[in-house]
């Protein structure tokens, strides 16, 4: 049994979309909110592991992407009476374009270097969302960000909104498992393990760096556009670097590369802290020592360390060349 | 008819240090060209710049009489030129159908064909012949990574013959290859280089392997060309045994 083949994964998609969609009939609203938020930041994790997990591109700016999504949604569905379907749609191509333009210096610098610039990028993003009070509202933040209304389905319940999130998720879902199994997902590998023998394939590594920095940041866009009306309010805090450290946090204890990596790393980010909460002062602590712990044991994340107990112990998956 | 390969007058030099020295020759199609020379002669750094991946200081490079100095390595590759390296360069994560696989989807369709079209752009059967031509079959689904090391050689050349190239530059393909397998390498070579009119640039230091190879030889010593022509004249040049045992 091996967590690459098909059918297996089949059964796990399935089984994991059966547990979502019922998993909200007995929690109070806080809980689905907390679902909502799982379902949101999954979005985005899926978006970074594609950049960084398949295509190897270290990205501190998903916080950014993030953030500008939440913005382009909340902005022009509140001032300028956009209906959030546009908005949606804008959110994500603006990202898309940032995405791309974000990918240029990472044609020319990699690993720390790379995370380096992205860093500076999220700050630069968050001192424009707290700075340009014409645009942004400042540290006022823009509240009265309504829940959409798609086509005569009112979003405005949680429960609603949760199932809202649960269907843009397995959008992007399909979207990335189409996508990473397609030639541009073995392009992306490609890049993340030898660019150098890519090119001489004929990759296009030019291209490929900035699609994968593209289409990663949109699903950031797409993120934050789901974020602004299940908050309901956004302001600049939620969108500064930790949440860039946080989603890559996602990402790697997930495991990084892994199609499902992001849906973990999420939980984990996202509702162990709720589950851990009982313990008072002690959950961040709890929180360190568990995600330090699996990185000692799995530097590969948590699928890592399924693929390595259910991997044969004779067929080892990394020998040295 | 114009060559395959035109080089002509090629210089690079790094800081003061000239590694390639006023190289000019031509490789003619089905030739089978050798390029040796002691280590530090050049012969690397000769193949970085004419496939674009080192940019020369001067010179230029002719593919089918088409200038290709300054090409992007990509570029170069989908006109045709394929290559394999010193040091083994394949795709550890990937297994070796999915190595194969990624090294012609580039030459099918477009970028956007490849986003929506087939996720193996076509190419699984290309890629199975290619894995039973290099005896390969038994570890078509491991991870490159995991293969021995003249498996991971057998793959590495596999990759650069699969998009049915018009000319491929091959840098010490028997590099710490075992006999039997470089015998099997040799065969290898042998038979695409007839069926599909492939045009081979090799540089190798195993004499044995160049000599029963190659049609021309080529020596480089110090970045110039010191001597050039068949096996046998090359092997009785007064000034290669030199550069070979140094006074």
């Amino acid at each position: 049994m091996k967590l690459t083949d098909r059918r297996v994964q089949a059964v796990a998609g399935l089984l994991l979309v059966g547990v979502l969609i019922a998993a909200p009939l007995g929690l109070k609203p806080h809980g689905i909110y907390l679902l909502s938020m799982w379902a949101v930041m999954s979005i985005a994790a899926i978006g970074l592991n594609l950049t960084l997990g398949y295509a190897g591109q270290i990205s501190l700016a998903q916080a950014a992407f993030v953030g500008i999504g939440a913005y382009c949604s909340a902005i022009l569905t509140t001032s300028y009476g956009w209906p959030f379907g546009a908005a949606f749609v804008m959110a994500a191509l603006l990202c898309f374009v940032i995405g791309w333009l974000l990918g240029y210096p990472a044609l020319r610098v990699q690993h720390h270097y790379l995370a380096f610039v992205t860093l500076a990028f999220t700050t630069l993003v968050f001192l424009v969302l707290r700075n340009e009070e014409w645009l942004t509202k400042g540290i006022y933040g823009i509240s009265g960000i309504n829940r959409p209304n798609l086509f005569g389905w009112s979003t405005k319940a949680p429960r609603d909104f949760y199932y809202f999130c649960l269907i843009v998720l397995a959008g992007v879902s399909w979207f990335t498992w189409r996508l990473v199994r397609s030639p541009w997902g073995r392009a992306f590998m490609a890049l993340r393990e030898n660019p150098v023998r890519a090119s001489s394939l004929g990759v296009d590594t030019r291209r490929y760096t900035l699609m994968a920095f593209a289409i990663g940041s949109a699903l950031g866009g797409v993120a934050g556009a789901l974020y602004a009306p299940l908050v309901e309010f956004i302001d600049p805090t939620p969108f500064a670097l930790s949440l860039s450290l946080n989603l890559l946090l996602m990402v790697i204890v997930g495991g990084s590369g892994y199609f499902f990596g992001p849906f973990l790393g999420a939980i984990v980010s996202v509702l162990l802290p709720e589950w851990l909460r009982f313990t008072d002062g002690l959950y961040l602590i709890i929180y360190a020592v568990f995600v330090m712990a699996l990185m000692v044991v799995c530097p590969a994340g948590l699928l890592g360390l399924v693929e390595k107990i259910f991997k044969p112990l004779s067929k080892s998956g990394k020998a040295a060349p | 008819m114009n060559p395959v390969l035109e080089v002509r007058g090629l210089y690079k030099s790094f800081g003061g240090i000239s590694a390639v020295e006023n190289v000019s020759f031509e490789v003619h199609e089905g030739e089978i060209l050798g390029i040796i020379g002691p280590n530090g002669s050049g012969k690397s750094t000769l193949f970085n710049c004419i496939l674009g991946q080192l940019k020369p200081t001067a010179g230029d490079v002719h593919v089918d009489g088409r200038s290709v100095t300054g090409l992007r390595p990509c570029d170069l590759n989908r006109l045709g030129v394929s290559r394999t390296f010193q040091l083994l360069q394949v795709f550890p994560q990937l297994s070796v159908r999915e190595n194969l696989i990624l090294a012609g989807q580039e030459h099918q369709g477009s970028m956007w064909t490849r986003l929506v079209g087939a996720c193996d752009a076509g190419l699984t059967e290309a890629a199975n012949r290619m894995i039973d031509f290099f005896r390969l079959v038994h570890v078509a689904e491991e991870k490159a990574g995991g293969l021995s090391y003249g498996q991971q050689k057998l793959l590495d050349a596999a990759m650069a013959f699969m998009a049915g190239p018009r000319l491929v530059l091959l840098d010490e393909p028997a590099g710490g290859v075992n006999l039997t397998m470089l015998a099997d390498l040799r065969e290898r070579l042998r038979a695409i280089n007839q069926e599909q009119k492939a045009t081979f640039v090799v540089i190798e230091h195993n004499m044995e392997f160049v000599m029963s190879l190659c049609t021309r030889i080529l020596v480089l010593a110090e970045g110039r060309i010191i001597a050039a022509g068949t096996p046998a004249e090359v092997r009785n040049n007064p000034e290669v045994i030199e550069a070979y045992l140094g006074h």
